[in-house]
């Protein structure tokens, strides 16, 4: 097996883990920054096949002169904290990684309620569709519904609008009162990318309705049964038909925890937790971003200045950084609370719409299950290729089940990798 | 013109953008059954951002490869579970 050593290894190449790995490196230290895509900037920094945002290649540039080696399509499958290392597939390979310090940037992955035909293709994430536009599909043309909640609906309308998509309207599950004293709020925090966005969307005037929500998705043409065609939502009172052959959506964002779990970091509430200078309960393991809880880019660039120097061992340099992290997490608190999940959602589910996508597993074959691990022996929910990564945080806001077990691989690997061996050629 | 780059689809030739992920080209030539669900439902991508596994696909003969992960390459070979 190929083998590297590190004085800081960095999982995750979002704001976080890039503002984590070129802070180690000015402290002299040898930084391997690995991600599983193929580029840098994490899903909120997503470069366009074109041209990368500003903010990218500020990043780019600053790491290139520190030193930072980075390993970009390296998938962490397992891990060790007592043995300080970290093993990875890349290129069909497996790559065992050896670190001093081991810092997470794991960030977090999309929200998806279940609802009546949402496995249906042409049903994307709000994340996703961001994220599948700049990697290339092209959307113009396309009748686009953005629904679910929180500011990403906002930047996909207003992505898919700048594609050319026909963007039908966005339909946000808070309500009126709650969205408005949040965007009114927006001003104690320049440089979001809500506000930049929704001027966008409001100019070339994509509604914006709060208060609804989605109930079904479906098709009046025979011939061709998995196409989208129309969505339908409710307000709790009305409901109502939408044409549309996209439909982007997401319920807000819950953190990758995975990797630290399998490390044995201490996971509350759904989140890493760290202590001031972002160490997990792990010694030699810290954790920065929205792994640690979702706050947006700028409270990850934080978090990320702060768990870099505090792996270099620089704590007053990272100090340095502490006032900006608690302005940043009082605008993660009020995210939160104005996009807190309405209880209507849940019963969005009928009996036969499908919680676990990877197992097929139904609502109602879960009713009257009490715990996850009860699900999953007793219908295999949670137990597909996905690992539980879509259907558990579901169940968690449908059943109130803790969602807590996790298993090496954390991703799907070839069996060669697992055994350490060089693939095949 | 932007460049593009050769991928052979369930045996056909596709031209895709290059620098384009493979789940991305695929939705752009319109393919919607990237996966067959235990049930026999078609499925295709939902995260775009390598959790879901509903876009996994065959890739070189490799098997449960996730094309959103997945930059297109020249030559690359793509099978579907159902063509």
């Amino acid at each position: 097996m190929k083998r590297q050593q590190c004085d800081v290894l960095v999982v995750g190449a979002g704001p976080a883990g890039m503002a984590a790995a070129w802070c180690a490196a000015r402290c002299g230290r040898a930084v391997l920054l690995a991600d599983e895509n193929s580029g840098l900037g994490g899903q909120i920094w997503r470069a366009e096949a074109s041209a990368a945002p500003r903010a990218v290649r500020q990043w780019l540039k600053r790491l290139a002169s520190s030193g930072v080696e980075i390993l970009a399509g390296a998938a962490a499958f397992e891990a060790d904290a007592g043995q300080k290392q970290v093993r990875f597939e890349r290129e069909f390979e497996p790559l065992e990684v050896r670190y001093g310090r081991l810092i997470l940037a794991t960030g977090a992955r999309e929200l998806f309620l279940p609802f009546p035909g949402w496995t249906r293709p042409g049903i994307v994430g709000a994340g996703g569709i961001q994220a599948l536009i700049k990697g290339g599909f092209t959307v113009t043309g396309r009748q686009a519904v953005v629904a679910g909640t929180g500011p990403l609906l906002i930047a996909a309308a207003a992505l898919l609008k700048r594609h050319g998509a026909d963007v039908v309207g966005i339909l946000e599950q808070t309500s009126w009162e709650r969205f408005s004293r949040f965007s009114m709020g927006l001003w104690k925090y320049p440089g979001k990318l809500l506000q930049a966005a929704g001027l966008v969307v409001g100019k070339r005037g994509v509604p914006l309705q709060t208060g609804w929500w989605l109930v079904g998705s479906g098709n009046d043409t025979p011939l061709e049964p998995d196409r989208l065609e129309w969505v339908e939502i409710t307000n709790g009172d009305k409901v109502a038909k939408v044409w549309c052959d996209l439909l982007a959506y997401g319920y807000g964002l819950r953190p990758n925890t995975e990797l630290a779990a399998l490390l044995g970091c201490r996971v509350a509430r759904g989140a890493v937790v760290v202590d001031e200078l972002q160490r997990t309960s792990r010694d030699g393991v810290l954790a920065a971003g929205e792994l640690t809880g979702i706050g947006g880019a700028e409270l990850s660039l934080v978090e990320g200045h702060i768990a870099g120097y505090a792996a270099a061992d620089q704590p007053r340099r990272a100090r340095a950084h502490f006032a900006a992290r608690a302005r940043q997490r009082r605008f993660a608190a009020e995210l939160e609370r104005a996009f807190e999940l309405r209880e209507e959602l849940k019963s969005a589910v009928t009996e036969d719409t499908i919680v676990c996508r990877c197992e097929d597993v139904t609502a109602g074959a879960c009713s009257g299950i009490r715990s996850w691990k009860e699900a999953k022996m007793a219908t295999r929910c949670g137990m597909g290729a996905c690992q539980g990564r879509t259907c558990g945080a579901a169940a968690e806001f449908l059943y109130g089940w803790r969602v807590d077990s996790v298993r090496p691989p954390i991703v799907p690997v070839r069996v060669g990798t697992l055994a350490g061996e060089r693939d095949r050629d | 013109m932007s460049k593009t780059v050769r991928i052979i689809l369930n045996g056909h030739n596709r031209d895709v953008p290059a620098g384009a992920t493979l789940a991305s080209a695929l939705l752009a030539l319109g393919l919607t059954r990237f996966r067959t669900s235990v049930h026999g439902q078609p499925r295709a991508p939902l995260c775009g951002m390598g959790v879901c596994q509903e876009c996994r696909l065959t890739v070189d003969g490799r098997m449960h490869v996730r094309a959103c992960l997945l930059p297109c390459r020249d030559g690359m070979s793509v099978e579907t579970d159902i063509p």
